[in-house]
């Protein structure tokens, strides 16, 4: 048992696990989101209240989504680097971090294009984009923290310490947010007060959230190999790797 | 200024060390450090026995400091293994730690307090001792007349002979001593050398770092810095 | 291995009660502060300039500032106890302190906690007592000024407990002041809304009994886990100088 866990644990079996992984994840991410982006953008129904613009839910819902399921994929991965000191979980947090930012970004930016029509202001603090705009803050926090950490050791520790505050802080930034949005607007605009969808607008849905969940497997592994060949630069397997990738 | 006088202070308010142990009080199985993506050591073992004074030597950078703080349980950087009196001193953390006295080159003297108020928080952490026996230390290493004047008032030697009085009092039979004559005369250094020969003499263990020619009989060494060299 | 071949070494039981050796931390902070009196009216200064900011800033109209009031005080509040954070661990990080902090036998995070409550009592608590004056420049009413006193007392220990989490992370780097108040702000923001919450609910008239509780339910939680989250950090902090 120890053994396996060791075993996963090691860098070098990660990457080739990961580069035969890695082609299944993006021909599977790239058949979904195709299927899943153009079935709910082109060929599903209209929205009777919203027409056209809810589509961009097919974007804005998948990342959203992804963004707080990777920060919790990241604090999972800071209990393994805090109590294992497993190399392979500081890789995954540094690696992901940056990719997390970006969905956050995303569902932010999808989500105020979503507001203009909707709502008639790109900006509104509603409780979900608020909460959203805090991760944003929170993953911004823990890549500067890890940039400014010469000792990669150290800064996985000390980030894994700051993502597990951050997670045990999320429920409460939620449920503080949604009473300060109730407390200060009463519910004008809510996204949660849509009529049920109808299965040609879920369906595209659940498939472009797999999808973008697949898309994100094969970005991890791949920034995950990047940041291991870094830091295993002097090992006698990444220089044999490299020599034999040049002369291929 | 007078010198350090470890014989008629201190030597009442420590336990009595009877018996010697042969088996070592510390042990190390294949230490590695590596840091800053550089090695500092590998593969280094070594076993610190009781009664005997130990020095950690080394050109700068090989990580003479760093191999301190490791045994003191600082830094955790490290792999291998590290037995207190044969346990694993990460498991018996705070037995271990009850029985270490560390002295860094930051030796934890706040410039704000007086070397009385210093010297009493530095020791109420681990037992309490009485104020005369703290004054009789500080005057033990040459305070005599600034017990009460804020340590941001002495010169560099005077702050670190306030830390050098803990070892005056000091009774944990483990002592990890990082660069402890900097600053210190010529006059205070025979008189700490002294005072380590005596502590080994009583059974305790010292591990020192230092710069300086320390030659005492029967001294050990550990030799860092070939990792550095290939 | 029984006692007699060991003579050296000291069972555990020996030595300082922890609660012996965190008096002796808080004290230690307490004297250090006093002897340095001026830098204990930075953070209050602070304080009231800042609240200052906002009539001259935005509007002196007093129905603005009676709105407004009790978020540009805790605001202030918040932004001082982060700039005095930076002090928390500094000076015993750069004088080796905490060295000997960390190598205490007794808990760590017992230490920290101990460390904590007197930067409290030296900066959040001078906060909570001045808060009143200001509340009046403000144009509070009283019953508001009474409760937004209760939550500046519940919610700056909070801040004080987090921010030392923060304060144990930058320990030790480069532009450490600015990094820790990206890694804190996010998580001062529910104690922030409740804060000034409570405020306006007792500003409208209704009752505050369950926010404030709740914002207790707070503390109670920071004091569980901050100490931990701070105490591990400063080893990783040490460990990395």
């Amino acid at each position: 048992m120890w053994q396996i866990f060791h075993k996963l644990g090691s860098p070098k079996w990660f990457f080739g696990i990961a580069t035969r992984l890695m082609p299944w994840l993006l021909a599977g991410a790239l058949a979904l989101l195709a299927v899943g982006l153009v079935w709910g953008l082109a060929f599903a129904p209209k929205d009777y209240l919203q027409g056209n613009s809810y589509r961009i839910i097919f974007i804005h819902v998948p990342s959203a989504f992804l963004a707080q399921s990777v920060y919790i994929m990241m604090a999972s991965a800071a209990v393994v680097t805090l109590v294992w000191r497993m190399k392979l979980a500081d890789v995954f947090v540094k690696a992901v971090a940056p990719v997390g930012l970006v969905l956050t970004f995303l569902a932010l930016f999808t989500g105020a294009v979503w507001g203009k029509p909707t709502w008639g202001t790109w900006w509104i603090w509603d409780a979900r984009l608020t909460s959203m705009l805090i991760l944003l803050f929170l993953y911004g926090g823990a890549i500067a923290l890890d940039r400014a950490i010469n000792d990669e050791k150290s800064a996985a520790r000390a980030v894994a310490v700051l993502v597990l505050v951050g997670v045990v802080n999320i429920p409460i930034i939620k449920y503080s947010v949604e009473w300060w949005n109730t407390l200060h607007q009463p519910a004008t605009f809510k996204l949660t007060e849509k009529p049920s969808m109808p299965a040609e607008m879920w369906v595209p849905l659940l498939l472009s959230v797999l999808g973008l969940y697949l898309m994100f497997g094969w970005l991890a592994c791949l920034r995950m190999q990047t940041e291991i060949l870094v830091r295993e630069q002097r090992t006698r397997w990444v220089k044999e790797h490299v020599l034999a990738r040049r002369a291929g | 200024m007078s010198v350090l006088n470890a014989s008629d202070v201190a030597c009442a308010h420590r336990p009595g060390y009877g018996a010697l142990m042969s088996e070592p009080i510390l042990q190390a199985t294949n230490l590695q450090c590596e840091r800053d993506e550089r090695m500092l050591f590998r593969d280094l073992s070594f076993s610190i026995l009781p009664g005997t004074v130990t020095r950690v030597e080394g050109a700068n950078g090989t990580g003479k400091t760093t191999l301190l703080r490791i045994l003191a349980g600082l830094n955790d950087a490290w792999s291998g293994e590290l037995l207190w009196c044969g346990k694993s001193r990460n498991w018996h953390r705070e037995e271990f730690l009850r029985n270490v006295l560390y002295l860094g080159h930051r030796p934890g003297i706040k410039a704000l307090l007086t070397p009385m108020e210093n010297l009493r928080a530095l020791v109420a952490a681990r037992r309490p001792v009485a104020d005369t026996v703290l004054r009789q230390a500080l005057s033990g290493t040459g305070l005599d007349g600034f017990h009460d004047v804020p340590c941001r008032r002495l010169s560099a030697g005077q702050q670190r002979r306030v830390a050098l009085a803990r070892l005056l009092i000091a009774d944990e039979p483990l002592w990890l001593l990082d660069e402890v004559f900097t600053a210190i005369d010529a006059k205070g250094v025979s008189a700490i050398e002294a005072l380590l020969q005596q502590r080994a003499a009583e059974g305790g263990a010292v591990v020192v770092t230092t710069h300086h020619e320390l030659q005492l009989p029967g001294m050990r060494s550990i030799k860092l810095g070939e990792v550095a060299a290939q | 291995m029984n006692a007699e071949t060991r003579p050296l070494i000291k069972p555990q039981e020996s030595g300082v009660s922890t609660v012996a050796a965190m008096r002796a931390v808080f004290s230690r902070d307490m004297k250090v502060a006093f002897r340095q009196r001026q830098d204990l009216l930075n953070p209050l200064l602070f304080f009231v300039m800042v609240v200052t900011l906002f009539p001259l800033g935005v509007s002196p109209e007093v129905s603005f500032l009676r709105e407004a009031g009790a978020g540009i005080l805790w605001v202030a509040a918040l932004l001082s106890v982060l700039l005095s954070l930076d002090h928390l661990f500094r000076h015993d990080f750069d004088d080796g302190t905490l060295e000997q902090l960390v190598l205490q036998p007794q808990p760590l995070f017992l230490l920290v906690l101990a460390k904590t409550l007197a930067h409290w009592v030296l900066t959040g608590l001078p906060l909570v007592l001045l808060a009143p004056v200001l509340g009046v420049m403000v144009h509070l009413e009283g019953n508001s000024i009474a409760v937004l006193c209760l939550t500046l007392l519940i919610g700056t220990p909070v801040l004080s407990l987090i921010g030392s989490i923060g304060a144990a992370l930058t320990l030790g780097l480069r532009s450490a002041g600015v990094l820790l108040s990206l890694l804190i702000i996010p998580l001062y923001i529910p104690v922030l809304i409740f804060g000034t919450g409570t405020v306006a609910a007792a500003t409208e008239g209704a009752p505050v009994g369950a926010y404030v509780a709740l914002m207790g339910a707070f503390l109670v939680l920071a004091i569980t886990l901050a100490p931990f989250a701070a105490a591990a950090a400063l080893r990783i902090s040490l460990s990395n100088s």
